[in-house]
């Protein structure tokens, strides 16, 4: 246990020690958050979707999680090439409590972008129904945001070089988020993007959100929450089997 | 039950066809302290990183502290402190940081942990530095540091894979003095790489000469220098291994690493 405390305490010194880190990450979901919700708001409306920034917040939250969890495997990388990975490997710990405390730390810091993320869109006049509404949305955020963690960090414990990281991420996020019903509702769309959106991971991270928010879910909240729970610990399983296998 | 603390038997590493440790055999006795020499690509990082559970070996086996280093890895990780032949220190983090996450990785009581990173910090004279970040220290220092934290859990067994790179000789005396008196103090094994004859000479009750991943000698600095017929160390180990010039730090696995490479990009 007090080794994932101190994996954990580690990854998020180092986040709050880099501050460009911070700022810079914000710049994306807010620019769409911006764009979009202003710009498509009036259609959406008149549409009678009713109101677009109410829908898009829950998906610009989980975008925001998303490339922060999936970009934090990165650190590995880094691990890697600056030595302080051998340190870990020599350490008398699993390789399961290495795995997790990696994964719970590099969520924090996806959970600690996603919350500034919602800060800001309350500017952008987003409310959700109560504060129990936004406690319940933070479980699909973390649900999501160990998911993608632990993703991440599967990756990266295969890779040696960054190049090959961010080919494989640039490969994987932008399908992911534009897929997932994070800009636009599921139900209208034809019959292979319906199933494309049911196989992403993410459709169900957006959809729990949303409907924690008050929103209207398409897959249930039920779902939503087995799937995603599910599917982190599967990950999280064969992201210790591949540490397990790391040699240097 | 075996008395040597150390114990390798048949040990071999292949990179695919290139074979860096070949069908090693040695023991180091509890409380020796043993330098392993070779030239640049002979086999000892290799070697070192089979005993220390970074890399799996080929064939044949590695017991510290009798318990397997393959199929009893947490045990053995607890018997050995290391100190690596590059830097692994976390550069974002403070110096003393750096000492306590180790503390906490090994399960090093608090109380306990705090008294030994204050005596270790001393030691190596960075005590006034601990909270900086370690990214603002030199070469030198992060070594020193490097060496205090592998101490902190009280090792049985103490790996250093060319440790006094980039030291001053002042440096470099304190912390072999160190390590002398850790060894007579507290019985700690000490098993080293080094590229400084003198250091073999002067520090280690026993020395292993590798070449081409074989051993090809052993013994005390004075039998070697006595079995070759040669005035020094110095001489003893050129005759033992030739006068080539390797190819400078391609370690084996960095080797592969570019067989590898090529064959993707083409």
């Amino acid at each position: 246990m007090s080794a994932i405390y101190i994996l954990w305490l580690r990854q998020l010194k180092r986040y709050l020690r880099s501050r460009s880190r911070i700022i810079g990450s914000l710049g994306q979901p807010v620019l769409f958050l911006v764009a979009l919700g202003f710009g498509f708001g009036p259609t959406f409306q008149k549409a009678g979707q009713g109101n677009y920034i109410q829908f898009l917040v829950p998906g610009i939250v989980a975008m925001s999680v998303l490339f922060t969890a999936l970009f934090s495997g990165i650190e590995i990388i880094w691990d890697r090439q600056f030595g302080f990975l051998k340190e870990i490997l020599v350490a008398p710990v699993s390789r399961m409590e290495i795995m997790i405390g990696r994964t719970i730390g590099g969520a924090t810091v996806a959970m600690i972008q996603g919350t500034i993320v919602f800060a800001i869109s309350f500017l952008a006049g987003f409310r959700p129904p109560s504060a129990g509404n936004l406690a319940f949305a933070f479980v699909f955020m973390f649900l999501t945001a160990v998911l993608f963690t632990a993703l991440g960090t599967a990756i990266a414990s295969k890779l040696e070089d960054m190049q090959g990281f961010q080919l494989i991420m640039n490969f994987l996020i932008m399908p992911l988020f534009f897929l997932s019903g994070a800009l636009f509702p599921v139900d209208s769309l034809p019959g292979v993007l319906k199933m494309v959106v049911a196989i992403n991971p993410l459709s169900y991270g957006v959809d729990g959100m949303r409907g924690a928010l008050g929103g209207i879910t398409h897959f249930g909240l039920s779902t939503d929450f087995a799937v995603l729970s599910i599917m982190a610990v599967v990950i999280l399983a064969v992201g210790s089997y591949l540490f397990s296998k790391i040699q240097l | 039950m075996n008395n040597s603390i150390i114990d390798v038997k048949h040990l071999t590493k292949k990179f695919k066809d290139f074979v860096a440790v070949n069908d090693i055999s040695f023991a180091v006795t509890k409380g020796e302290i043993v330098a392993f020499l070779g030239p640049n690509g002979a086999g000892k990082t290799t070697t070192i990183k089979m005993l220390t559970t970074l890399l799996v070996p080929t064939s044949g086996s590695v017991r510290l502290s009798n318990s397997d280093v393959v199929s009893h890895q947490e045990e053995t990780r607890r018997t050995f402190g290391i100190v690596f032949q590059d830097p692994s220190l976390d550069d974002e983090l403070t110096a003393w940081e750096n000492l306590e996450y180790h503390g906490v990785l090994y399960g090093v009581e608090k109380n306990i942990r705090h008294g030994r990173i204050e005596e270790l910090m001393k030691f190596v004279e960075l005590w006034d530095r601990k909270n900086a970040l370690v990214k603002t220290f030199s070469g030198g220092m992060k070594r020193r540091l490097e060496i205090a934290r592998g101490l902190l859990h009280h090792p049985k067994i103490f790996f250093l894979d060319e440790p006094t790179i980039g030291l001053d000789p002042q440096t470099r005396n304190h912390m072999w003095n160190y390590v002398v008196n850790l060894n007579k103090k507290e019985n700690i094994t000490i098993f080293f790489t080094t590229h400084y004859i003198e250091e073999a000479e002067k520090v280690a009750q026993r020395i292993i000469v590798i070449d081409h991943g074989k051993i090809i000698a052993t013994g005390t600095p004075k039998e070697l220098t006595i079995k070759t017929n040669s005035k020094t160390l110095e001489e003893a180990f050129l005759k033992y291994t030739g006068h080539a010039i390797r190819d400078e730090s391609v370690s084996s696995a960095d080797a592969m690493r570019a067989r590898r490479g090529m064959w993707r990009h083409h």
